[in-house]
């Protein structure tokens, strides 16, 4: 199981992938937006998107898990 | 002149504003959000009031909330600052409904400029010059496609509502335009709340130097000179320097003349800005006009040696502007670096604590900032957080003074774009004034971040 983090502070502004989906290594998974610009954020390893944690709109904190991949 | 004024922004540009007021005898209004209670700007203003939660949907967006204090503190004009509310047309309607002076043009003036498309569209009815392109919104990915062979490639698409960089992407080739098309649609629709686009011919190597205009309401206009914004990061600017290393007299006096007469024929007033892009044989077309004071104000302050927000609030009043064109002055050479909390290379924000915080002092050198030691920069605002000046009698002796003082300046706790500052301030090319917009990924890093 692995965990897909928030690399800085910011709104969740998009969520690319859905529960059940199949990801690769390196694919944005979750756009997040701080001070103003887009931070994609990526899978760092190969999986499937067991859980997401957060919702569009929500504010996360640097390290916050965003995502669960199996 | 106005006893008492809201200032409808936060941080630096609230903090210079007070400055002006201050001078002036002026009272201050200051708003601010949870997330900004330790600003300079709140500390500064004779009053205060916390607006609303860290986001600007939230706080400094809240337009019935800024009138409610304006009212009820008898604010008798609001200055909007740049960013945030200061080219909102539905603002401007709403205080002028109450009245309230807004500093700045009127709203219907603000909402012509506010679409690019309409902008384009007045300015080449005034006879300004601009970039080869459509003056209407591309229906669909296939009308673009058809659109741009007509122009010829390369093409620069643009969000007819964006902003900052945002919804702008060059493309060389019909795959890269179907490729840009939809996501930079996309894009423009959720920030702007408008996805129209249009498109324009690129051009190559280009040089942005805007025009500064103030005009006030018996008919008279000046230009306040030029300042060159050619070196910039993700479409944004970085350095902003007057007068521009690149113009000769004549292109200097042909722009700010048609800068006068587009602000004339539009019934501008207050102070605002022309952009131009000039291409390597100094043709100059018309990019966009900024109904506010810019961020880069500071160098046209320091070289004519006006006050702009004290004349903002002068001409906001009723007066007269107290010179013709023939009186403004231009001494001297004045840069400007913006200070970001950013990777200084990938250009990614920064936020965090400043845990130490040291501005440079000495002969020529001014600082524009609201932050302190020990503040956080939070992920809610643009990522600028002050702003570094330099004058010197020449363009060499202001960049000296720019390279000494920001070695001393000192920010801990976060990153800072300060590397990157220096490297383009050192670069032989900077210094030899070969200013072009791509100066950052010609010179500095080839592989640019998006």
């Amino acid at each position: 199981m692995k965990q897909v983090v928030a690399t800085m502070a910011g709104n969740v502004w998009k969520i690319v992938v859905t529960v059940g989906e199949q990801v690769e290594e390196g694919q944005d998974v979750v756009i997040l937006e701080s001070m103003k610009m887009e931070i994609p954020i990526a899978a760092e390893a190969n999986g499937t998107v067991q859980e997401i944690h957060v919702q569009e709109g929500d504010f996360v904190n640097e390290g916050d898990v965003l995502l669960t991949l199996e | 002149m106005f006893k008492k004024l809201l200032i409808a922004n936060r941080g630096e540009i609230a903090a210079r504003v007070i400055r002006t007021c201050k001078k002036l005898g002026i009272q201050t209004v200051a708003v601010y959000s949870e997330a900004d209670a330790d600003s300079l700007h709140v500390k500064w203003a004779d009053e205060a009031f916390l607006i609303g939660k860290p986001r600007v949907s939230e706080s400094y967006l809240n337009i019935e909330k800024m009138i409610e204090i304006a009212k009820e503190t008898k604010a008798e004009a609001i200055h909007p600052g740049y960013g945030l509310l200061s080219e909102n047309p539905t603002f401007a309607r709403r205080c002028e409904e109450e009245g309230i002076v807004f500093i700045g043009p009127n709203a219907n003036v603000i909402a012509s400029m506010g679409s690019k498309i309409e902008a384009r569209k007045t300015m080449a009815e005034a006879g300004i010059p601009i970039v080869p392109g459509i003056s209407f919104p591309l229906q669909d990915v296939e009308e673009a496609v058809k659109t741009a062979e007509t122009i010829g490639y390369p093409i620069m698409l643009k969000a007819s509502a964006g902003g900052g960089g945002i919804g702008m992407q060059i493309v060389r080739n019909e795959e890269e335009l179907r490729k840009a098309f939809e996501g930079n649609q996309k894009r423009a629709a959720s920030f702007f709340g408008d996805g129209a686009m249009y498109l324009e011919k690129y051009i190559e190597n280009p040089r942005h130097i805007e025009i500064q205009l103030l005009a006030d309401h018996h008919g008279n206009c000046v230009y306040l000179w030029e300042r060159e914004c050619s070196i910039q990061r993700r479409h944004q600017k970085v350095i902003e320097e007057a007068p521009s290393p690149f113009l000769d007299e004549e292109t200097r006096r042909n722009m700010g003349e048609a800068a006068v007469r587009a602000a004339k024929y539009i019934g501008y007033t207050n102070a605002g800005t022309i952009e131009f892009l000039v291409d390597e044989q100094k043709n100059f077309y018309f990019l966009e006009m900024n109904t506010r004071l810019q961020v880069e104000h500071p160098v046209t302050e320091e070289v004519t040696g006006i006050d702009l927000v004290e004349e903002q609030l002068r001409v906001a009043a009723g007066e007269r502007l107290g010179y013709t064109q023939q009186d403004i002055q231009r001494n001297g050479h004045a840069i400007e670096v913006r200070i970001y909390a950013e990777d200084p290379k990938t250009f990614f924000p920064s936020p965090g604590t400043i845990t130490a915080f040291q501005l440079p002092e000495g002969e020529g050198v001014r600082n524009e900032t609201a932050v302190t030691s020990g503040i956080a920069v939070t992920p809610f605002y643009d990522p600028m957080i002050a702003k570094l000046i330099t004058k010197g009698n020449t363009r060499e002796e202001a960049i000296a003074r720019m390279v000494q003082a920001i070695s001393h300046y000192q920010v801990e706790g976060i990153k800072t774009n300060i590397p990157m500052l220096k490297e383009v301030l050192n670069h032989p090319a900077f210094q030899a004034g070969h200013t072009t917009t791509n100066f950052i990924s010609t010179h500095l890093y080839k592989q640019s971040a998006k």
